[in-house]
């Protein structure tokens, strides 16, 4: 993973070096370029054939990424998962790396396994929190595996914490006279690395299970955000948006607003009809889904008011509920989305570094990808579990609770129970 | 949270230097060079005004913290929050450099937005399902609580993310270093606060033995430490606190897990420390204890000698779980003081406040504290809880999650899924 080699980094303002930093920037930043090349000088030319050059590599590994993508898709709910963890620790791997590259390490040999040991410890304990019932779920079959799967997660909590005590132990002991300090920022920084990647890709993959629709969904509209952006500023950009990021303008912002707001409420009922989409996956398997999608991908008919009726070729429209989620995805994506763009480009600016990586030919690493996507994950995750799930689903909950770990006896005991206290109630209030 | 003056150091390695070490009272670390062997008698002067003032403080300290416990659940959840308020304060103040502050006026507001954010949604969560068992009594008040907590995730989130616009819309060209690690700095700080914080008031409201327990251990172990280092004290232990010897860890090991026997014993004889409590009121409370804290009698074997008062002991199983965590007090909390430590070392300073005379900062006094109150909840969540019986985990669940509504509608699909049984088996 290392830095562009291209680039002295440039004093973002002067307009000579703006040609130049539109060479290097077009092939380093998911960030549009190009407001710059309205106000370009002389030598257009020289800038033409690079531009051309770097925006053909830009758009290969544009495709190769959405066709990868496409695959995965294809192929379920387990593998999206599995590529979510790859995409992880390729990140991981690269933050982790920057901040060795900023503040060169020396003399602290095995000093990166402890970055590593705490990475699987996180993950050890998100995705077993996440995944638990799921797995549950998939070993019902075997005695043997449920007793063992679930003696595990009885114990999942105190392993976890256990292994980062020991991982914490092991940093106290390793610190070193006169690296204290060094120690320390790494320790820091390794959390902070960790939070961020893993907060995001914990509520993706929460997500997935609900259904890929809610992955794809807002994943997509972050896509078309950016693409939609860099057009609109590529016509008509004139006014720069944000200090941070020169090339972005006010006008690619607002149009790119309106185009993913349209999109969002197109791809949400294109994407609603798929049970391959919206179906949620209970377990781990990988096989195909059959479910009843509930009333919110139900699509409706909406007939237009006469008036206009009469101009377009359609009389009415099919929607379905969850378009108007959308919506609300939507103008998250637009509007917000964009600040963590912002965010990692400060970032970059504060430490004076390029790119998070270069795994990414054209575009810069995995990072770089993925950091409004980080800012839309954890939105999706929230609005879903705030607005879309349904209220009867807590009763769905613990009904199956109650039937899978109590027996008859039980079951019956916790009925009279409840009546018992249904009554007190009831004579509670008189 | 307080602990003894004692912790000023066990002593160790002979010599002058020790004594002056021993006697510079104000910090738990050892302070950085100190050689002069020849001014004794006024050392010893301040050796004991220095000693009275950390007295004091703890007398202090533990008279306010009685009290407190006395008063019960609610006040200490304040207790903590206060404290909390005051360690976040100390360490923000820490990092920040004076000069760049001038040049950006209210980015302290932005740290402070970011906590009262954090509070709201750690003890949101926590807190939601008592908040709404106080409420059942008004219907208009229930409704707006439920309604609240059903969006609570959401407001926190937003409020967070205007934090983080708010954040980046203030960057200023060439702070941009300063200001981003202000914001990774105030990050971390809050997650180390708020998880022990969060984790300590889920403890309490499990019963305030949960808390007072391995808190009494912390501070057990620190005093027992300074005695036996104090008196047998000879091998440094770690290069981190040079004050600290094996003789006064392994003697407080021992000492620690023996108070944890005995006093699991007495303070679970008491209700007001057991039983927990389900809403906010702070009122007396009454419940069954479980079987966790009925004394079980085991008569004395025979070889005890004859002068042993007792024939007959009585042990509640929660001893047995108080040993495990006497020993994770001893062996494994005291790496939270190296890690505060090599902390201060690592950035030079000397404590992190000077809030508490003689003793430094608040933060000072709670380092061990925050690693024993996340594996207290640990522990009770994975050994003690699940051996209640399920049935009652899933009542607490039907009662505390369920509205009315959902209550009476899982009330009448249990009835069917039964009638079903009964009718499918016969």
């Amino acid at each position: 993973m290392r830095q562009k080699e291209q680039s002295p980094p440039p004093s973002p303002f002067t307009p000579p070096s703006a040609r130049l930093r539109h060479r290097k920037h077009t092939k380093s930043q998911e960030v549009f370029p190009d407001v710059s090349k309205l106000n370009g000088g002389s030598n257009l030319l020289v800038d033409d054939q690079n531009k051309y050059r770097s925006m053909w590599v830009r758009t290969l590994s544009s495709f190769w990424m959405l066709g990868g993508v496409i695959l995965i898709l294809y192929l379920g709910h387990l593998y999206i998962c599995a590529m979510v963890v790859v995409i992880q620790i390729l990140m991981a791997a690269e933050l982790f790396h920057l901040r060795r590259i900023v503040h060169e390490s020396k003399r602290l040999p095995g000093f990166w396994l402890i970055n590593w040991y705490f990475f699987f410890t996180a993950m050890l304990y998100v995705y077993g929190r996440i995944l638990r019932q799921h797995l549950v779920n998939t070993v019902t079959s075997d005695k043997f595996f449920c007793k063992l799967v679930n003696g595990l997660f009885k114990y999942h909590m105190v392993i976890c914490y256990f292994l980062y005590i020991a991982g914490v132990m092991w940093f106290i002991l390793t610190l070193k006279k006169r690296m204290y300090k060094y120690q320390f920022g790494q320790y820091a920084w390794t959390h902070m690395i960790l939070i961020v990647v893993f907060t995001q890709s914990s509520f993706t993959v929460a997500n997935i299970f609900e259904g890929i629709f809610w992955f794809i969904l807002p994943a997509s509209l972050i896509a078309i955000n950016d693409v939609a952006a860099y057009f609109f500023g590529f016509f008509f950009g004139r006014t720069p948006l944000i200090k941070l990021s020169p090339k972005k303008t006010w006008e690619g912002f607002i149009g790119g607003s309106f185009a993913t707001v349209l999109f969002a409420f197109m791809l949400a009922n294109i994407l609603g009809q798929f049970r391959w989409m919206t179906c949620p996956r209970k377990d781990l398997s990988t096989g195909w889904l059959h479910c009843d999608p509930g009333p919110l991908f139900k699509l409706e008919y909406y007939p237009f008011p006469n008036n206009i009726a009469e101009l377009l070729p359609w009389k009415g429209m099919w929607i379905s509920p969850v378009q108007w989620h959308a919506l609300w995805l939507g103008l998250f994506a637009s509007i917000i989305a964009p600040f963590g763009g912002f965010f990692a480009s400060g970032l970059k600016r504060a430490f004076k570094i390029k790119d998070f990586g270069d795994s990414i030919p054209g575009h810069g690493g995995f990072t770089d990808r993925m950091d409004c996507q980080m800012v839309m994950a954890i939105f999706a995750y929230i609005y879903f579990q705030s607005f879309v799930l349904a209220p009867g689903s807590s009763v769905e909950m613990i009904l199956d609770q109650i039937e899978r770990s109590l027996s008859h006896e039980e079951q019956q005991k916790l009925y009279a129970m409840l009546g018992q206290i249904f009554q007190d109630q009831k004579y509670g209030y008189m | 949270m307080d602990r003894d003056n004692g912790s000023g150091g066990p002593s160790t390695p002979s010599g002058p230097t020790a004594r002056l070490r021993r006697r510079k009272g104000s910090t738990e670390v050892a302070p950085e060079v100190e050689t002069n062997g020849d001014r004794l008698l006024l050392n010893d002067r301040n050796k004991y005004k220095s000693m009275l003032i950390r007295t004091y403080s703890t007398v202090w300290m533990i008279g306010g913290f009685v009290s407190i416990i006395y008063l019960g659940h609610l006040y200490i959840w304040g207790m903590v929050v206060v404290i909390q308020i005051f360690m976040a304060k100390e360490l923000f103040n820490l990092l920040r450099k004076a000069h760049e502050d001038r040049q950006l006026p209210g980015f302290r507001l932005l740290n402070w937005h970011f906590f009262f954010t954090v509070m709201l949604f750690v003890y949101g969560r926590i807190l939601s399902q008592r908040l709404v068992n106080t409420v059942t009594m008004d219907k208009f008040l229930y409704k707006l609580v439920g309604r609240l907590i059903k969006y609570h995730m959401v407001t926190c989130y937003f409020l967070y993310i205007a934090g983080f616009m708010w954040f980046i819309l203030t960057l200023k060209k060439k702070m941009y270093k300063y200001q981003f690690s202000q914001y990774a700095w105030t990050h971390m700080i809050l997650i180390v606060v708020f998880t022990q914080s969060a984790f300590t008031v889920a403890n309490i409201f499990e019963g305030i033995f949960w808390f007072l327990l391995p808190a009494s251990l912390i501070v057990i172990n620190d005093i027992a430490a300074y005695i036996f280092g104090f008196f047998f004290g000879r091998t440094p232990l770690i290069k981190l606190s040079p004050k600290k010897t094996w003789e006064g860890f392994i003697g407080a090991s021992f000492a620690t897990m023996i108070s944890a026997f005995v006093l699991a014993n007495v303070m679970g004889r008491f209700q007001w420390l057991t039983c927990p409590r389900k809403d906010l009121s702070t009122g007396w409370l009454e419940c069954d204890p479980g079987s966790l804290f009925k004394p079980e009698y085991y008569t004395v074997p025979q070889w005890f000698p004859e002068w042993f008062p007792w024939r007959e002991i009585s042990i509640l199983p929660v001893q047995w779980h108080a040993l495990c965590l006497g020993l994770f007090a001893s062996i494994i909390a005291p790496f939270g003081g190296f890690f505060a430590s090599g902390f201060k070392r690592a950035f030079k300073i000397k404590d992190f406040g000077d809030s508490i005379p003689g003793h430094g900062g608040i933060t000072d006094r709670m380092d061990c504290q925050m690693v024993m109150a996340v594996f207290a909840y640990i522990y009770h969540q994975s050994f003690i809880v699940p051996q209640s019986l399920s049935i009652e985990m899933i009542m607490d669940q039907i009662l505390m999650n369920l509205t009315f509504e959902e209550q009476r509608a899982l009330y009448t699909k249990l009835g069917q899924i039964i009638m079903e049984k009964q009718f499918g088996e016969s």
